[in-house]
Order: C-alpha cells, then sequence, then structure tokens
C-alpha cells in the first residue's frame, strides 16, 4: 500500500479509529494494576511467608516465559496484517456495509484464529484501523475470547473435562453474534451524529 | 498441545512474513521492527499481569466461591458469578481453576458457566493491562457494553437446554 496516509484515512468508515493509539511502555492504567498486585504480593508475604512468595513468583514466571514467543508472534501478524491486507477486501468482507454477514465472517475467523487472549488486542486493533467494521471487530474479539479452539483445548478441557466444556462451547456459540449486533445497534441508535464526520 | 498452538501462531507470522518479504526487503524490514518494537513496549504489562495474577489469586477466597454461586443462589448468583469473573486476574489459568473448584464445591453449572463467559471477557486486569493500550479506547467500552448481557445469556442457555 503506497498511497499517502490522508487517503487511506477518507476511505475509512466514520466509526473506525483514524489512527492506532501510540503505545508506551507504561501508562495509568498499567500503574493502577502495578499498586494492586504490589499490595497483593505484600499480603502474600505477610500472611503466607517467604516460601509461598517465592513459589508463585517462581511458577508464575515459568508461565511468563511460555507466554513471550506467543506475544511476539502477535505482535508480527498484527504489524503484517496492517501492511498486507487488502483495504478494500477487508472493508467489502467485515466493513461497515458487511452487514450479518460480515459479523459471521468475524465469528468465524475468531474461531480459527491460533492464540489467546493476550494476543488478540493487537490483531483487532490493526483490523479497525484498515476499514472493519466495530461490531464485526468485537464479534471477532468475542469470538476469540469464548470460541477459540487454543484457549478450549490447552487450557479449559484440562480443568473441567469434555462434557462441561461442550456444553459451555455451544451456548456460547450465539454470544459473538449478538455482542456484534449490538455494537452496530448502539453505533446507529446512540452515536450516529455525535462521533461520525 | 499447547507447543502445537504456538507452532501454528509462528507459521502464520512466518507465511505473513513470506508475503511481505515478496512485496520487498524494506516492507519486511519495516513491519517487522514495528511488531517487535510493539511486543518490547508490552513486556512490562506481561510481567505485571502474568507474574503478579499469582499473587492476586493468591489473596481470593477460593472455598466461598463455591457457596456463592451455589445452584440455588438464582439470579443473585448470576450477578455475583458475574462480578466475581470481572475481578479475577486475568492470564490463562486463573479463572478456570477457580470454576473448577466451584464446580467441585457445589456451585450450580449455569452459575459457573457465567463465572468463565464474565472472567473470558471483562477480567479487569487483562482490560486494564492489554486492551485499553492496546486499541483504541472507543472500541474498548463499546466491546465491553456489548458483552454485558452475554454471561446472562450464556447461563440462560444452558439452563434453557438444561446441560451440563
Amino acid at each position: 500500500m503506497s498511497e499517502p496516509r490522508h487517503q487511506q484515512q477518507v476511505r475509512l468508515p466514520p466509526e473506525a479509529p483514524l489512527k492506532r493509539r501510540p503505545r508506551t511502555a507504561f501508562d495509568w492504567s498499567s500503574a493502577t494494576v502495578a499498586v494492586v498486585v504490589v499490595v497483593s504480593a505484600a499480603v502474600v508475604y505477610w500472611r503466607d511467608g517467604q516460601a509461598k512468595f517465592l513459589e508463585i513468583l517462581v511458577s508464575d514466571f515459568h508461565l511468563f516465559i511460555d507466554i513471550l514467543p506467543k506475544v511476539l508472534a502477535a505482535c508480527l501478524i498484527a504489524s503484517f496484517v496492517a501492511v498486507l491486507m487488502p483495504r478494500a477486501a477487508v472493508q467489502r468482507w467485515v466493513g461497515a456495509e458487511s452487514g450479518v454477514l460480515g459479523i459471521l465472517i468475524a465469528t468465524l475467523a475468531g474461531v480459527i484464529c491460533p492464540g489467546g487472549p493476550i494476543t488478540i488486542f493487537p490483531v483487532a486493533a490493526a483490523f479497525v484501523a484498515i476499514g472493519a467494521d466495530v461490531g464485526a471487530a468485537i464479534a471477532f474479539i468475542t469470538s476469540w475470547t469464548l470460541l477459540g479452539y487454543s484457549r478450549i483445548l490447552v487450557w479449559e478441557l484440562p480443568f473441567f473435562g469434555g462434557e462441561f466444556v461442550f456444553w459451555r462451547t455451544v451456548v456460547s456459540i450465539p454470544l459473538p453474534i449478538v455482542a456484534g449486533l449490538l455494537t452496530r445497534f448502539v453505533i446507529v441508535r446512540y452515536l450516529r451524529g455525535s462521533g461520525g464526520p | 498441545m499447547i507447543y502445537l498452538v504456538d507452532g501454528f501462531l509462528w507459521l502464520v507470522a512466518l507465511a505473513l512474513g513470506a508475503i511481505a518479504a515478496s512485496r520487498g526487503r524494506q516492507v519486511l524490514r519495516d513491519s517487522v521492527k514495528e511488531g517487535a518494537v510493539d511486543c518490547l513496549r508490552l513486556i512490562p504489562r506481561i510481567m505485571l499481569g502474568v507474574i503478579g495474577s499469582g499473587y492476586i489469586a493468591a489473596l481470593l477466597p477460593h472455598e466461598v466461591v463455591g457457596r456463592w454461586l451455589g445452584a440455588d443462589s438464582g439470579v443473585m448468583g448470576l450477578c455475583i458469578a458475574v462480578l466475581g469473573g470481572a475481578v479475577t486476574p486475568g492470564g490463562p489459568v486463573i479463572g478456570f481453576s477457580i470454576a473448577a473448584a466451584a464446580l467441585k464445591g457445589g456451585a450450580g453449572t449455569p452459575q459457573v458457566i457465567a463465572y468463565t463467559v464474565a472472567w473470558a471477557l471483562f477480567a479487569f486486569q487483562r482490560m486494564f493491562l492489554w486492551e485499553i493500550p492496546v486499541m483504541p479506547q472507543r472500541l474498548v467500552w463499546l466491546r465491553v457494553i456489548a458483552s454485558l448481557p452475554l454471561p446472562f445469556l450464556a447461563a440462560a442457555g444452558a439452563m434453557l437446554i438444561g446441560k451440563p
């Protein structure tokens, strides 16, 4: 995509944000979590002793190392998507005019995309930045969160066993579609005229 | 299984990388750089999220959760389940392990389903660490509004079909 930036922005649908938010290493929302974490860690240390404190630290550090490559892969995918995805196709299939089909496509995409909840947000933001409808993006996030196969197989199944997970998944199938349609409803009913040009 | 998922994720990244490379070396270099810088900026958050959630989870009263979400706790139980899911820290394991313990402790399945769905959708800590920093604000709060009914719908669905 070699066209100038301002032209791309003009073609974006009104509810799409025009720019990716600048990402900083730290911000107020992370600082809030940091305070909660430090207080919790202090309480654990004080209440359960040093051994328990270290045990949690070591096991979560392993998890952290496990997750790092996934996050790198997700960030790379997001930045490739932003450059490579043909905008016309994105707008046609999951854009503002894509209707229920766009939400169904987004839901299906959420089911088959690899990764977990930590990796979805940069990818979803990239799609919205290149012209995907907000309703479709939210259907995509919801579907990835609730129906994504990797989370179900790797994390949920070992805890609950087949029957619970099967029925939990069945009752969740309509939910991404509901969320996507509800998003569009909120935009049309309450936000048209206030946010768009 | 987890390696398979990791592998697939990297396969997608490499395939996209190959396409980017075919568009020119500059395209590849720029996008790899942008992705890597994004990842570096996210590292403090991942540390906070993953390492911190263990401490928050250690403070949650696991044994009372089962009692709160009892099978006859009704709509009130559902509301507690949704709120409980939201305050449970994110990360891949914590919500599931608490929910599984609650199930064994006599919680009703619709309530546990509402809890896991709410946790998956709204865990505050995950929203603060991930969603708010990396997505446009409008997208975040629209998603929260649109997702509010979902845990209740999931529980209603489970009651309706009488499973699991």
